[in-house]
């Protein structure tokens, strides 16, 4: 019976033995694919380089959720969001990392980037063709819920800067948003749970989804079955990236975490996010794949919304803009 | 003696189950049994041969590449790992306790038997954040803990912990009643015979008890290997190494490989389904013992 309960405890505390050669990425949920093909790619470059083997643990999430364990002491020693403002809060909550995270690395801390698209049913029966298009009646509008998830917030944000752009003021874009939900009939949580909504359950004529997420959804499920629309304006969502100073430091692996967000601006990086439809921000790859991606007028959050703080201050906060036209 | 009432109880039952002037008319039993039936389908059966059935779609060999995959593997072994810790654990806990209760009276006895039944009142997810409030970075003991290297949500020993949590409550429970049914009269006549504590134990209570308390550990198990709400807020979801069986299926139907999914995802409704067999077993032994025990009292 003893030595039952030795092999156990040995077993128990097994996992923090072997991490000293692993960094662990803490990432959101559609990231997956893309880190599949990356990862390896790295562990090969490091290996060339030094000679050393490492491993790449990754953890997928809600985007919220995943920041919200990483300051619940969850030990990442990078973090790779779709929104600054999921890395910005492992400085407000837990002073994990330094407040101007942003400015170390390239294209603001972003490797890639990607867009808010459209996704419509094939042939396009509802011929929506840019922003003005949803808020006709009779459109159903599927997006995932702007509350909880960052697929959301980019598909409002882009949906109020369209208007902005085009010269209106707050209140025409208040009066857009309020009509554009009053076409939306259910919000899911996450991107994935929408895309669900869309595909699998057959609900609305027009899904609003990354611009990866997209090409995704045409490989896996059904490419003759959708159809993809551009819009005219849309908003530029950067993945952002960072180190996790101060879990890099304790676990002594802050030399080989910085070597792997270097290598997400590496060409043979870039080209890897290409092949998953995520635009390269790195100028060298951004020319080469030009032609790869449709030219679309992309304006970014900081622009139109001065700060995504302030973006998620003003629109998404409870008792912000959202949550009064929503229960409208 | 318990159990002989239990097995007469039973015997009149079925006398009275074959006497035609008790029973309803035809078309009432027919209606009721239809009913259960178009229920059972549509609520068991149906659920269960799709789990099957999508698993096998893309043929037998993507089938077993999702249960070999060193991902799917690692998440086998945890779930194995977490309930062979939370269910002896569990087991030594229930014997414990039920005996406490059942064999004595103390005071606050019934405020004991409320706290045991708490995890089945709290919602799974309430019990993982319970864990991450106590031992997060921002909790009580969390930066200590990661301090001095100390793992315990976001690894291992907290998917563990909260096992142990959801699973507290069923071998007690399942004790309690029957040792209370069963009465001290054996031990106080084992002690005056001059048995030690440990000799009543072993040689007369655990005895008595020895099926409803498999039926306990087997329902503990079934739990402990199924658990999602708590294990999924205290994992970290880290690939390989701090995902369970439940929560592997739900990252890869979430990542559209479907077949792989229900391919794990029927792993599990196998493991549920040995464990709802030997429940059966148990059950047919419980009642077999009773009615032998009961020739030996009609002797």
């Amino acid at each position: 019976m003893f030595k039952f309960i030795v092999v156990l405890a040995s077993l128990f505390f097994a996992s923090s033995v072997f991490a000293e050669t692993s960094i662990l990425n803490v990432s959101y949920d559609v990231s997956r694919e893309f880190y599949k093909d990356l990862n390896p790619a790295f562990v090969k470059y490091w290996k060339d380089k030094t000679g050393e083997t490492i491993t790449i643990k990754q953890s997928h999430g809600g985007s919220s959720k995943q920041a919200r364990s990483v300051i619940d002491g969850l030990q990442a020693d990078v973090i790779t969001m779709n929104q600054s403002l999921d890395i910005d809060i492992l400085h407000e909550r837990g002073k994990l990392i330094p407040k101007d995270w942003q400015k170390r690395l390239a294209s603001n801390s972003a490797p890639t980037a990607s867009t808010t698209v459209f996704l419509v049913r094939k042939g396009n029966p509802k011929n929506i063709r840019d922003w003005n298009d949803l808020v006709r009646p009779g459109v159903g509008i599927i997006l995932p819920n702007p509350k909880t998830s960052g697929n959301g917030r980019y598909s409002y944000l882009a949906a109020w800067g369209s208007v902005i752009k085009k010269g209106g003021s707050d209140a025409d874009a208040k009066d857009y948003i309020h009509r554009f939900f009053k076409n939306v009939p259910i919000l899911d949580a996450g991107g994935r749970g929408a895309t669900t909504s869309f595909v699998q359950r057959g609900i609305g004529d027009v899904l609003l989804t990354f611009e990866n997420e997209v090409s995704l959804i045409i490989n896996e499920l059904g490419g003759d079955q959708f159809e993809v629309v551009y819009p005219g304006i849309s908003v530029l969502a950067e993945n952002p990236i960072s180190l996790v100073d101060k879990v890099a430091d304790k676990r002594n692996s802050r030399k080989v975490s910085q070597a792997y967000l270097d290598f997400h601006y590496s060409d043979e990086a870039q080209a890897i996010a290409v092949k998953h439809s995520l635009r390269p921000r790195a100028e060298a790859a951004a020319d080469k794949y030009k032609d790869k991606f449709k030219p679309l007028t992309l304006f970014t959050i900081d622009e139109v919304f001065g700060s995504w703080a302030n973006a998620q201050k003003v629109h998404f906060a409870d008792g912000g803009v959202f949550d009064q036209i929503y229960v409208k | 003696m318990s159990s002989i009432a239990v097995s007469q109880y039973s015997n009149y039952q079925s006398r009275v189950a074959h006497n035609r002037a008790t029973s309803e008319p035809a078309w009432i039993r027919w209606t009721l049994i239809g009913i259960t039936l178009a229920f059972l389908s549509v609520f068991l059966f149906i659920p269960l041969a799709a789990v099957f059935t999508e698993a096998l779609r893309k043929g037998v060999e993507t089938y077993f590449a999702a249960l070999v995959e060193p991902d799917a593997v690692a998440a086998i072994k945890l779930t194995l790992l977490a309930a062979a810790i939370a269910v002896p654990l569990n087991l030594v806990f229930g014997v414990a306790a039920a005996w406490a209760i059942a064999k004595f009276e103390f005071k606050g006895k019934s405020i004991l038997i409320t706290l045991i039944d708490l995890p089945f009142a709290v919602s799974p997810v309430i019990a993982g954040l319970i864990y991450v409030l106590v031992f997060g970075l921002q909790g009580w003991f969390g930066a200590w803990l990661i301090e001095n290297d100390y793992k315990v949500i976001f690894a291992v020993p907290g998917i563990v912990l909260a096992t142990i949590f959801v699973t507290f409550p069923f071998v007690a429970r399942e004790l309690i009643p029957l040792m209370q049914a069963q009465g001290k009269e054996e031990e106080e006549a084992g002690l005056v015979l001059g048995a030690s504590g440990w000799q009543i134990l072993w040689r007369i209570t655990l005895p008595n008890v020895k099926w409803g308390l498999l039926y306990g550990v087997i329902l503990t198990n079934a739990r402990a290997m199924g658990e999602f709400g708590a294990v999924s807020v205290v994992s970290g979801h880290i690939r390989g190494l701090t995902n369970t069986m439940p929560l592997h299926v739900e990252i890869l139907y979430n990542e559209y490989n479907y077949a792989a999914a229900f391919a794990v995802a029927s792993l599990l409704a196998f493991l549920a389904l040995v464990t709802v067999a030997l429940k059966s077993f148990i059950e047919w032994k419980i009642e077999r013992d009773a009615s032998n025990e009961e020739k030996l009292s009609e002797q």
